[in-house]
């Protein structure tokens, strides 16, 4: 129902170049997957078929080396699900890492039994220590990062776009309208305090960042086709430049309105990436999401819905609250993150 | 008020939590007059499901009186005796415009942690998880209802709370197990677990025409209720007797026509296999033990129907894919749209076509939840339906 992607634009060539780790930390998850996939498969195969793995590597296959490959087979599968389930992913990478060192430990070992195929040891132990580089990259990758789902998190960007996509079961119209009326915004959008329209093209925010500090700036918008397309982008003066797009189509099947997206965050370079999370959190992606959902369920319910454990800004057990918070009724404030936080 | 609380696996206290308030305009507040233990909350006791959080406020079977509404509800005033459906669905959305409750898209606001999961989320449900809302359950004096301008379904004074409570869930749940069986005259179905969620499945294949329904259990207690209660016409224990073996003999070698799955993820079976699945899920390789759906698959006849209504939370392993494929089988599977059965079984109730307080075995008081959840754990007592009175 929704879709995000979290990108540079990939249609800029200059973009992608200055795209430093972003684009590295992508690349460092489709390598843990792959060696997630690795892990797993070994790790079957130790388990299943110790002697046929014992004797490609060139080791004795007696009990007490089966036993050995048995353990190993179960540490194998166990990083690997951690990789794949992406929990946490860098920590299970370094995991991999740490029993990389333990196998060539062992391959040494295995080098002073004369029973052991030497040729092959060397070959295994060549293999292992080939995949503990890629171990190495990977993990190191993913914990530049950042940690858990938030792996494409903008930590040393120099800048980021966020794309999002949601369909709305209001016609264009209607959608188009409330989200033009810009005062509404502070309902939907956690950390918006407060809009003021200045004129038709201007209006000035203030925003919360999640450490409690507030971030103004003076938007401006640069293109506006009623019922289609709003575009604006922060004047000179602003802390942390930014801009952005949306477009309202109306959608197939009679299902109401596509809304789509599109944000770029433009700080300085220096404080660049420090400056972007102490806006956006950890993970813009979901912080716009967030909004997004909020934005839809007042246009197709009438408000933002709350749970019992949704309304607290904190996660929180799903019981009745002591005191209802009092901005429940209207702006949205409180509630809001704790449906960005936790129970990672 | 006093609600029963989640503290961990396998601990479940009745504490004092403050009373529920009115939080959107929509919602209403009931005051409990009866609520029920359901087999998915032994899947949160046991721990299998994630994301709950100690101090969860468990439930989503219950009724009761209105005591209070928000200022957008018309359609309930205090007073009001109402059945409340466990879906928390807004009735604006898309999906809920197609009756399809379940995946409400506005009434769960940790979409976010369910899309983690399962790739899209879930409408929201009481007492069931954060994947699922994060919403205070039912079994306690008094909830919250959100959206009670669509949910809650008034109940006529003439019927009893017993007959009716099942409303919320089980009723409609294995009700929609067998509609999904598109079942025709001479049809047989065969249902696994004889659970509450089973019996119904079992009356309603009746109620929809099949001319045999058979049940399959390892409790011979629930399958003397499947056979004189809901209406099977033939039960297998299958610690007695080989399903495959018995449902050859029943259907004269072609299998049954439909096969409904009304276990889930905590199934039982024979060794190796149980001890497999017991494994894999104890080394979190699997989150779910499908031995009952591997069964329903294998045995079902070329071309037949298999129903899932048994919960299942992640991820299957051994899922006999090429059985599916091969023979041209069609899976069919939701968590049930409550709403959209509860009006039309009302009536069943009402004309006397089934009176649902069948299942009950155990009344207690809600103090004694935790007592109640034991038991119907470990099927002490011929445990088959706990109905908990505030």
């Amino acid at each position: 129902m929704t879709s995000s992607t979290l990108t540079y634009d990939p249609g800029s060539e200059e973009e992608r170049r200055r795209e430093g780790n972003g684009g590295r930390s992508h690349d460092g998850e489709r390598l843990a997957r792959a060696l997630g996939l690795f892990s797993v498969g070994l790790g079957l195969a130790q388990i299943l078929a110790p002697h046929g793995v014992a004797r490609a590597i060139g080791v004795d296959d007696d009990d007490e080396n089966r036993k050995t490959m048995r353990a190993l087979g179960f540490r194998e599968i166990a990083t690997g699900v951690g990789l794949l389930t992406r929990q946490r992913p860098a920590a299970f990478a370094w995991g991999r890492v740490t029993g990389d060192a333990m196998d060539l430990a062992m391959l040494g070992r295995a080098f002073n039994s004369r029973r052991n195929d030497h040729n092959r040891l060397a070959a295994a132990t060549a293999a292992v220590a080939g995949v503990t580089i890629l171990d190495i990259i990977a993990s190191q990758r993913l914990s530049r990062a950042g940690s858990g789902m938030s792996i494409r998190a903008p930590a040393h960007h120099q800048g980021i776009q966020v794309r999002k996509a949601i369909t709305i079961n209001r016609p264009p119209e209607e959608v188009y309208a409330f989200w033009r009326n810009l005062e509404n915004r502070p309902r939907f959008m956690a950390h918006v305090r407060s809009v003021r329209v200045l004129d038709d093209r201007r209006s000035y925010w203030k925003v919360r960042t999640p450490l409690g500090t507030t971030v103004e700036w003076t938007a401006e918008i640069i293109e506006e086709r009623p019922n289609e397309l709003i575009s604006w982008r922060s004047t000179e003066d602003a802390q942390v430049p930014n801009s952005g797009t949306v477009r309202f189509i109306r959608a197939p099947g009679g299902r109401g309105t596509e809304l789509h997206l599109e944000l770029k965050f433009d700080p300085p370079a220096g404080a660049v990436g420090v400056t972007i999370a102490k806006l956006m959190g950890q993970d813009p992606s979901r912080q716009v999401d967030g909004d997004l959902r909020r934005f839809k369920q007042i246009m197709e319910t009438g408000e933002v819905v709350h749970s019992d454990a949704s309304i607290h800004p904190t996660p929180h057990p799903a019981r009745p609250p002591e005191v209802a918070p009092n901005q429940l009724a209207g702006s949205a404030s409180r509630g809001f993150e704790a449906q960005n936080g936790g129970f990672e | 008020m006093r609600a029963t609380c989640w503290e961990g696996k396998r601990n479940i206290r009745v504490e004092t939590v403050p009373d529920p308030k009115i939080l959107n305009q929509r919602d209403a507040i009931v005051r409990i007059t009866s609520t029920a233990i359901c087999g998915s909350d032994l899947h949160l006791y046991n721990g299998f499901i994630p994301t709950m959080k100690r101090g969860d406020v468990l439930g989503h079977e219950f009724m009761g009186e209105v005591v209070e509404v928000g200022r957008a509800v018309r359609n309930l005033k205090v007073g009001d005796r109402v059945v409340v459906p466990f879906p928390i669905a807004c009735g604006n959305c898309s999906q809920c415009q197609r009756d399809l409750f379940t995946l409400c898209e506005n009434s769960n606001p940790n979409a976010w942690m369910a899309r983690k999961l399962w790739g899209h989320a879930t409408a929201g449900f009481y007492g069931y998880s954060h994947l699922t809302g994060g919403y205070a359950g039912g079994q306690a004096e008094y909830a919250r209802v959100p959206f009670a301008d669509v949910g809650p379904l008034k109940v006529p004074d003439s019927l009893t709370d017993e007959q009716v409570l099942f409303l919320s869930d089980i009723f409609p749940t294995g009700y929609m197990g067998a509609d999904l069986c598109d079942i025709r005259p001479g049809d047989v179905v065969a249902v696994w677990g004889a659970g509450p969620v089973g019996q119904f499945a079992i009356a309603s294949a009746k109620l929809l025409g099949a001319e045999r329904v058979i049940a399959i259990d390892r409790f011979q207690y629930r399958l003397r209720m499947a056979k004189e209660k809901a209406g099977a016409t033939d039960i297998i224990n299958y610690e007695e007797t080989s399903v495959r073996e018995a449902l050859l003999e029943l259907t004269a070698g072609r299998g049954p026509d439909a096969c409904i799955d009304a276990v889930g993820m905590e199934a039982h079976g024979h060794l190796p296999v149980y001890a497999y699945d017991r494994a894999k899920q104890a080394l979190m390789l699997e989150t779910d033990r499908p031995l009952a759906l591997r069964e329903a698959i294998l045995n079902c006849r070329n071309g037949g129907i298999v129903s899932v209504i048994g919960v299942y939370g992640g991820f299957i392993d051994k899922f006999p894919m090429g059985s599916v494929m091969n023979r041209s089988l069609t899976l069919k599977t939701g968590q049930c749209p409550v709403q959209r059965y509860m009006r039309p079984l009302l009536e069943r109730v009402e004309r006397g076509e089934i009176d649902p307080s069948f299942v009950i075995t155990h009344r207690l008081s809600l103090e004694d939840a935790p007592k109640g959840y034991d038991m119907f754990l470990n099927k002490e007592d011929h445990c088959e339906k706990v109905v908990l009175k505030p």
